[in-house]
């Protein structure tokens, strides 16, 4: 993505691999079209079957490699459904599982080099976020009814200060989508951005060997992140959803 | 950075992918399909086949541990059994030596108590027979005595008188 410009100076385009480009040619990008963002969530449905369902076919009561990974994955997203919205919400572990392994995996084949990473776009984890958003807020009307706006009304503040908190309570709630997507977005956008520039800079000798340990070392560290926000777009999934099932704090 | 304006210069020109909004219906058309799909494989397919297998091991190691619970509760209990047979042998054991040991002793009393009685009928058949012995030697005694004496009467030319020498035969006797 680096080269040497006719007048020597370095140019990098650190967001070109960001870029949404039709599979098959033509320019027109429409709702339809095969583009690379199709080529990558198919490769993350594929990883999530080889893991889920190909890794699992054994069956077997003392589990294969790949099967204790696959139970390993579940028991984590399970356990943590389960500790952090307690044990009503274990309906709802087969979504907030399908998040999470698709997040995981839309990162993790971000890594390779030359990949698209389908979750540094704003559209993707914004629909997701909101998805979480709309979903919890309806849950917890549905079991909770009027008594839902409960979670505005600090019971344990003053009396005098509840009005206010309400008002920032409400506030952080409606701003939870905006956070639960730009935090995961803006992570795995950010560190492919670093890694690129980095290695635009292995294109000049002088520090070309600097460059390469430091993408080296922002790769583990993005690696790191990859699992990291995995667990915390589903973690607050899971709080969000605690709040809607239990809205009394 | 001396690149910093090269950066952002490139990124300025095309602006942010992320907020050109032409790609959004596709991404977001994509976005669903896969999230469907991969719900649908994991509700129906990958989480009760994983759930189940981990209900499944979780059951065989209760069972397992069951079962182990159970064959040491019949092992001390083969045990006990093992330890109530042995003293029970043992009592036996001990019951049929002093059986033995009595029966034997009523045995030799009795074989003592027979073999003092021949002792004791031996003994007295024995004295029996020497008295008859020491009758019938003094009936020879006498008899040789009467005729001795009769001969010698005879033979001094007397005439023996067969109620006399008797009586002078049992008079001598007597003393």
């Amino acid at each position: 993505m680096a080269d040497e410009a006719k007048g020597g100076g370095l140019v990098i385009k650190p967001m070109d691999q960001f870029e949404v480009k039709p599979l098959f040619g033509g320019s027109e990008i429409g709702m339809f079209t095969i583009t690379n963002v199709t080529l990558w969530m198919a490769l993350a449905v594929l990883a999530v079957v080889l893991m889920l369902v190909v890794g699992t076919r054994g069956r077997a009561v003392i589990p294969s490699r790949a099967q204790s990974v696959a139970e390993m994955v579940y028991g984590f997203v399970y356990n943590m459904v389960v500790d952090v919205a307690g044990k009503d919400a274990v309906k709802y572990f087969p979504y907030i599982m399908t998040l999470f392994v698709f997040i995981l995996f839309s990162n993790f084949l971000g890594l390779i080099p030359l990949s698209f990473t389908t979750t540094s776009h704003i559209a993707v984890t914004a629909v997701l976020a909101l998805a979480v958003f709309i979903t919890v807020t309806a849950i917890g009307f549905i079991k909770n009814g009027a008594s839902f706006l409960s979670l505005f009304w600090v019971s344990s503040a003053p009396l005098p200060l509840r009005p206010i908190l309400a008002i920032i309570e409400v506030i952080s709630y409606f701003v939870r989508p905006v956070s639960h997507s730009i935090r995961l977005a803006g992570n795995m956008m950010a560190g492919h951005a670093v890694i690129k520039v980095f290695a635009g800079f292995a294109a000049v000798v002088a520090v070309a060997p600097l460059s390469i340990v430091a993408v080296t070392a922002i790769y583990g560290l993005e690696v790191l992140v990859s699992a990291i926000q995995a667990y915390v777009f589903t973690i607050l999934t899971c709080v969000y959803l605690k709040d809607a099932l239990h809205p009394h704090h | 950075m001396a690149t910093e304006a090269t950066v952002a210069d490139a990124a300025s020109k095309p602006g942010m992918p992320q907020l050109d909004f032409s790609t959004f219906p596709n991404q977001i058309f994509w976005l669903v399909v896969t999230i469907v799909v991969i719900y649908l494989v994991l509700s129906r397919v990958a989480l009760p086949r994983i759930g189940a297998v981990l209900a499944e091991r979780a059951g065989t190691i209760t069972n397992d541990l069951a079962a182990a619970e159970d064959l040491k509760q019949r092992a001390v209990e083969a045990e006990e059994a093992y330890n109530k047979a042995l003293a029970e042998a043992r009592a036996e054991a001990q019951k049929i030596a002093a059986e033995t040991k009595a029966s034997i002793q009523a045995d030799l009393d009795k074989e003592l108590a027979k073999a003092d009685a021949e002792i004791a009928a031996r003994a007295a058949e024995s004295e029996k027979a020497i008295a008859e012995i020491r009758d019938s030697a003094v009936e020879s005694v006498k008899t040789v005595a009467t005729e001795t004496a009769a001969e010698l009467v005879s033979a001094l030319g007397g005439k023996a008188d067969d109620k006399a020498v008797a009586a002078a035969i049992a008079e001598q006797m007597k003393g």
